[in-house]
């Protein structure tokens, strides 16, 4: 209040000049607040440290008009950090400097670790192992709380799995029937160049069916699925971790597995297999569509000649596998969900690390698959 | 003297809800002010319009004479960076470690080399009472007090002539909320700070302010001591300081002392 009625402030400044005992001092002028140092303390800071050096230097501060914190700091630490013995401060001003003797003390500096690549590995490996464990522990409780299920089917959870199947299946309809027709539509498109030039037409049929029904259908639903629920999930239970919610679901009783991680995994595998038929129609649609302008292969014959050309039996595979990718989508997302730890930055890698690893999983578990059942379905008698 | 705040004709209305009517509100620099208000009365939203962090439905609010509404981007940054603001929950970033927390607004300014950040910081944790080991740690290994006394650092770590609380003391055990009313009581004392204040802690109202804003009926219904406040008829007055709580916290602190003509 006492700075508002006084005169103008000025500019800080740094001076030489003589004290009264004929002894060089340094006399600082002006306001020393952030105000005024924001823009120069750079070059006051150096223009202090030049002058500074001389230890019996006579110091006089008392025509400095306004001080806080930052320009005591800026001070004290040209003066090398201790107080100089010769020096003139105006009382008001003395609080400022008061405790900085304690900032003096610098903080420990980490210590060198040669062996930190080493540690960074072992780390890596633990987690994973953590990771997987934590899966199988999800998985089991999931197994337990299913069987409860089953013998008290009337207390099951199934207005969240009513819930979740409509999150999860029907709002998925309209994204995977758009990208599963522009797949048809490409692969139709580039099969029939090099059809053409065999003059293997028909056997677009062959090709488009056995692809799409038995691989593309199922792998791009899934990741699909993987990237818009998967995520939706770990986001959706790290914040109810961040929030508390799991935890007040816990001392009511309500054991969470049952409430929130059953219904979405039930759901997603119910809707998983469903989705993939769905996109693999779209696909074939577009596929057909495809290869009538480009062959001249009406859709009609092109729908007549699938069931000679895919047997059936690929269609139960791709609702297997459908069932499947569900499950581990909605494992892999609840676990890293629950993970969560309470702050922002751990949704944000959680979530992320939730869906690269389903949509991994999923590829991991296509290629079991494959090789399991590589005499299913394929043979054409 | 120039106002440091200065609110006039405020008008906010969220569809056909009033929340404020014409309301009027000066704070001079060096004040303690606190808002007081039933819950709904506005005072989160008043603080935050003054903030400018919403805008009000019509009227002027000018902070250090600037009026927050039509002044350009610069001049706004200039204002910000000459208060300080403590949110309710602290608000502290939880990706980075109480030491960057700290620093990220001297950093921001460019203006500073390492070592006297790092100092600065390390003044700042003495003069909130936080000890230096915990400068490496994640607000999330924190306690609520902690996290209140490291985001006020934070708060005054430019040094502000204005600073906001935010229900300084809510959620911290009695034995916490006194020594932090103590800091505060401190730091304006050295600092000569200007305090606006949301709180319901009648301890925290009684021992820091000197004036009051009592917001009810979409207006200030007082705005002055808290002789001045306790002293006018009003249902929320009479429930808010005269009940058997508010009592106990007049006795308790000695206002007496403060009733009887200090002011």
């Amino acid at each position: 209040m006492q700075q508002a009625s006084a005169p103008t402030v000025l500019d800080p400044e740094v001076r030489q000049v003589r004290a009264a005992d004929g002894a060089e001092a340094l006399a600082l002028t002006g306001a020393w607040d952030i105000r005024a140092l924001e823009s120069r303390a750079r070059s006051l800071n150096s223009q202090l440290r030049q002058l500074a050096p001389d230890p019996g230097r006579h110091w006089d501060l008392s025509g400095i008009q306004r001080l806080d914190h930052i320009g005591a700091l800026l001070i004290w630490q040209a003066w090398g950090k201790h107080r100089p013995a010769r020096l003139a401060l105006a009382h008001a001003h003395e609080v400022f400097f008061s405790n900085l003797d304690s900032a003096a003390a610098a903080a420990p500096a980490a210590p060198f670790d040669p062996l930190r690549p080493v540690r960074a590995l072992g780390a890596a490996v633990l987690l994973t192992a953590e990771h997987l464990r934590g899966i199988v522990q999800l998985f089991g409780q999931i197994l337990i709380d299913s069987f409860a299920l089953i013998r008290h089917p009337l207390r099951g959870p199934w207005r969240e799995i009513s819930a979740s199947l409509f999150r999860v299946g029907a709002q998925a309809l309209g994204i995977t029937a758009l990208v599963g027709f522009l797949i048809g539509v490409v692969l139709s498109y580039l099969s029939a160049e090099q059809l053409k030039a065999f003059g293997a037409n028909i056997f677009i049929i062959n090709l488009l069916g056995m692809g799409i029904i038995r691989e593309l259908g199922p792998v791009i639903a899934a990741v699909l699925v993987a990237g818009r629920s998967g995520s939706a999930i770990t986001a959706q239970l790290g914040v109810m971790r961040v929030t508390e919610e799991l935890d007040a679901l816990s001392v009511m009783g309500i054991p969470h597995t049952v409430r929130l991680i059953l219904p979405k995994i039930v759901a997603l595998a119910i809707a998983m297999p469903l989705l993939i038929l769905w996109t693999s129609g779209v696909a074939l649609i577009g596929g057909a569509l495809s290869a009538n302008m480009q062959l001249g292969i009406s859709v009609h014959s092109f729908f007549i000649g699938l069931p000679a050309a895919v047997p059936t039996v690929n269609l139960w595979l791709a609702m297997g596998k459908g069932v499947v990718f569900g499950a581990l989508i909605a494992l892999i997302a609840c676990h890293f969900g629950l993970r969560v730890q309470p702050n922002t930055e751990s949704l944000g890698i959680g979530t992320t690390n939730s869906v690269v690893t389903s949509i991994t999983a999923v590829i991991i578990a296509d290629a079991v698959f494959a090789v399991i059942f590589s005499h299913v379905g394929i043979s054409l008698s | 003297m120039n106002p440091v705040i200065e609110v006039q004709g405020l008008w906010t209305q969220f569809g056909d809800h009033v929340v404020h009517k014409d309301l009027n509100l000066t704070v001079m620099p060096g004040e303690v002010v606190s808002l007081v208000g039933g819950s709904g009365s506005g005072k989160t939203t008043l603080m935050r319009q003054i903030l400018g962090l919403e805008q009000p439905t019509r009227g002027t609010v000018r902070v250090f004479g600037i009026p927050l509404q039509g002044s350009s981007a610069q001049l706004l940054h200039k204002i910000r960076k000459r208060w300080g603001v403590l949110f309710q929950e602290g608000a502290l970033y939880s990706a980075l470690s109480v030491f960057d927390n700290i620093a990220l607004p001297l950093r921001e300014l460019r203006a500073f080399d390492d070592e006297f950040i790092r100092d600065m910081v390390m003044l700042k944790l003495d003069m909130v009472d936080i000890e230096r080991r915990h400068a490496a740690k994640m607000p999330a290994d924190l306690s609520g007090g902690m996290i209140k006394r490291i985001a006020l650092a934070r708060a005054l770590v430019l040094e502000p002539e204005l600073v906001f609380l935010d229900e300084p003391t809510a959620g911290l055990d009695p034995d916490r909320s006194e020594s932090f009313v103590r800091l505060i009581q401190s730091l304006h004392a050295t600092l000569n700070l200007t305090v606006v204040m949301v709180t319901h802690d009648l301890d925290t109202l009684v021992s820091l302010s000197d004036k009051i804003a009592v917001l009810a009926e979409q207006r200030l219904i007082v705005y002055g001591t808290l002789r001045e406040a306790i002293s006018v008829r009003h249902p929320f007055i009479l429930n808010f300081f005269l009940g058997e709580r508010g009592l106990r916290a007049l006795s308790a602190v000695g206002a007496s002392a403060k009733l009887d003509g200090r002011h």
